[in-house]
């Protein structure tokens, strides 16, 4: 490959803050919402970096203020070498030609009463940008290039299944050739045979154009199959980055072996003689979120420094970053992990029950 | 196949020749179209399909949730000895919730959200059997501390919308076996959830399962799903169970290649990941214009290898390839084997 590789996307420190308001006629602020809590990302071209997590996690969030589409309360965003961070919506116009978002729901991504020719051409009418040969031949090929009849320019968006939706606006997003496209969960609303399709056809464009693609998605099999590099986030945060080879094959974050032990394999006698760490309850409230280390409430290794310290995002190989204070290799798992929910145990009504950290229940076999 | 005589060892479910159609504008949808299937008690059969394949209305039938006045419901639905079709509305009324209970995807519409969730399933209760209600309290609270409800004391008394998503497919799961009933219907019952909560509550229906020897049908598009739990899987495409086999033999010898396609299509993260995916090209047939021959035809790589061009002519028969591996293609048993050996051995054997 003579593709030239360069940095697309730099985030440094984001952080995306909601306020929580009080009821009554006078509003006031009464907490925040951490959706993004102190996050890193780098990007470069021709790469996909798979962001991952439960919902709630602030993966849609992170996704979304790295485009503006939401403003960062705090951190940098610099897009293809440019701080963008504190750009106005008109300043943020040419930015957009190098940045583009491909959305989760394609019926809902595309105007009803546009045809699909109009909804193609809209990034050339408003960046004013004419390419060569004219919009309209620009966008019958790019028609052909994702896989539509071009033939078909003329029809509305509802004549056209879910995949095929999807295909529209991919075209949208690569039409004026972006350096970053920011996908959100683009084939999880799609049937398997569709989706392989769709990704497929991601992997093709990225590489004839060299895009930089930040890759949201909850489905790990997906990611795997796309990403160069995985985040994981949990409550705000990233918990481990690293190469895909080792996020799947050798993670030490206990939440990444949590999430891949709970992903079904599609193999009857593996998936049911694997190790399973089953997590009992649900994220914590990010209005609330635990002190120390945001996972501690679920997680099999806790201790009781987690509770005092925050884990540091520390680089433990090249590449490789983890945020725990006691990471864990997969060899060194039990085969069967049952974390209890501090949180519900707290719930019960012995309320001056010494807390005695997550139960860690480890039934040998 | 399937006897239709009389028996005394009759399986506990049997569906013979079903067929849902509705009638529309455009002309006949034949949502359902001639599904056969037993099922042994205590066993799990995962009916699976994409969009459209007509597995929900598979399990809406058997659940007696078709509208009779919108569709023509046609075939037998035996349920331990009793037909459902031909069954008068109130008397399947009567067995819904009692005997047959279904849990969907979607709990927050499947609950009602006005009421308490104790309160619910207490009418569940009182609505089959002549309970006092503060007798079907205790019931409700006993049933919602065994599906994993924690300060069940507390929680008894939240509406659905204090509860999160996993914890209110929960109480869908409590209200559903409240009458111990001998059939679970469970249509997507985790795809709105996160992978760390739908392993809880495949764990906690499998518990179950086993607790009260219910039989399950699962309607499931995952593939990972079925793995994990089911005895039995059952493939439809386009109304038609196109490959139905133990679960173990379905993945390791499947036969039909919209299975072989499925299985292809599915990006794998116990492996290493491929350069590019084998998705099946094109899209499913419309539902109103199927192909005159085999419904898959159009998006099989094989059917130019039948002779005559049989695929584009005449509807396979559903056969037995082995005794209890059942599979609907025109392509000689040898054949789609060795097909299905390639294929296989290709997805295996991919390079790190």
């Amino acid at each position: 490959m003579t593709v030239e590789t360069s940095e697309i996307l730099n985030v440094t420190n984001l952080r995306t803050y909601f306020p929580v308001k009080s009821r009554g006629i006078i509003p006031r602020t009464i907490g925040q919402v951490k959706a993004v809590d102190g996050i890193d990302l780098k990007l470069a071209s021709s790469e996909t970096l798979g962001l991952v997590g439960e919902s709630g996690s602030g993966k849609t969030t992170a996704a979304r203020t790295i485009l503006l589409l939401v403003r960062p309360t705090e951190g940098r965003i610099e897009i293809d070498g440019q701080d963008v961070t504190g750009f106005s919506t008109k300043a943020l116009l040419p930015v957009r030609r190098k940045a583009q978002m491909i959305f989760q729901d394609p019926y809902n991504a595309l105007n009803p009463r546009h045809t699909v020719g109009s909804i193609i051409a809209a990034p050339f009418r408003v960046q004013g940008v004419t390419p060569p040969g004219g919009v309209k031949n620009a966008v019958l090929d790019l028609m052909e290039r994702v896989g539509l009849n071009p033939e078909h320019y003329n029809r509305y968006p509802n004549e056209f299944s879910g995949g095929q939706r999807q295909r529209i606006g991919i075209a949208r997003a690569v039409a004026l050739r972006p350096k970053l496209i920011v996908c959100d969960e683009p084939v999880s609303a799609l049937d398997v045979s569709i989706q392989a399709q769709i990704l497929n056809l991601l992997r093709d464009l990225q590489q004839e154009f060299g895009i930089a693609y930040l890759f949201v998605a909850h489905d790990l099999a997906v990611v795997k199959q796309i990403s160069h590099r995985v985040a994981v986030m949990y409550l705000g945060r990233i918990m481990e980055t690293a190469s895909r080879e080792v996020i799947y094959s050798a993670p030490l974050h206990p939440y990444t072996h949590s999430l891949l032990s709970a992903v079904p394999i599609p193999d009857p006698k593996r998936q049911r003689h694997r190790s399973r760490i089953v997590l009992q309850g649900d994220l914590p409230s990010p209005i609330d979120p635990p002190s120390g280390c945001v996972f501690r409430t679920r997680c099999f290794q806790a201790q009781e420094k987690c509770a005092i310290e925050v884990p540091p995002l520390v680089e433990i190989a090249p590449g490789h970053k983890v945020a725990c204070h006691f990471p864990i290799e997969a060899k060194d798992l039990p085969a069967r992990v049952e974390v209890e929910d501090i949180e519900l145990q707290e719930e019960a009504p012995a309320a001056g029950a010494p807390a005695t950290g997550p139960g860690l229940q480890t039934p040998h076999a | 196949m399937i006897s239709s005589g009389p028996s005394l060892d009759r399986p506990f479910l049997t569906v013979n020749n079903l067929g849902v159609a509705f009638p529309t504008e455009d002309g006949l949808v034949r949502a359902v179209d001639g599904v056969s299937l037993t099922l042994e008690r205590g066993k799990t059969l995962a009916i699976v399909g994409e969009s459209g394949s007509g597995k929900s209305v598979t399990a809406q039938a058997i659940m007696g949730l078709v509208n009779r006045k919108a569709a023509q419901v046609s075939g037998e639905i035996w349920l331990d000895g009793q037909e459902l079709i031909a069954m008068p509305e109130d008397e399947v009324q009567e067995l819904r919730g009692s005997e047959i209970a279904m849990i969907f995807q979607d709990p927050m519409s499947s609950l009602h959200p006005f009421y308490r969730i104790g309160d619910q399933i207490v009418e569940a209760i009182r609505a089959h059997r002549p309970v006092s209600p503060r007798l079907a309290k205790r019931e409700a609270i006993e049933m919602l501390r065994h599906v994993g409800i924690p300060a069940v004391e507390r929680r008894v008394d939240a509406y659905p919308h204090q509860l999160s998503g996993g914890m209110r497919q929960r109480v869908m799961i409590a209200m559903a076996l409240i009458n111990s009933p001998a059939l679970l219907i469970a249509d997507e019952p985790t795809t709105a959830l996160d992978v760390t909560v739908q392993a809880q509550i495949l764990e906690l229906i499998q518990r179950l399962q086993g607790e009260f020897g219910t039989t399950v049908i699962l309607i499931t598009h995952d593939l990972g799903i079925v793995a994990d739990v089911a005895d039995e899987v059952a493939v439809m495409y386009a109304g038609r169970i196109v490959e139905r086999a133990p679960t173990a033999i379905l993945y390791d010898h499947p036969e039909m290649p919209y299975t072989l396609g499925l299985l292809s299509s599915v990006p794998r993260m116990d492996r290493a990941a491929l350069e590019r995916l084998e998705p099946i090209r094109g899209n499913p047939p419309s539902p109103i214009n199927l192909p005159k021959g085999c419904v898959f035809q159009p998006r099989c790589n094989y059917w130019e290898r039948v002779p005559m061009g049989a695929c584009l002519s005449a509807r396979p028969e559903l056969l037995a390839s082995e005794p209890d591996h059942l599979v609907r293609c025109h392509l000689h048993v040898e054949e789609r084997q060795r097909i299905a050996r390639e294929v296989l051995a290709q997805l295996a054997g991919a390079p790190q």
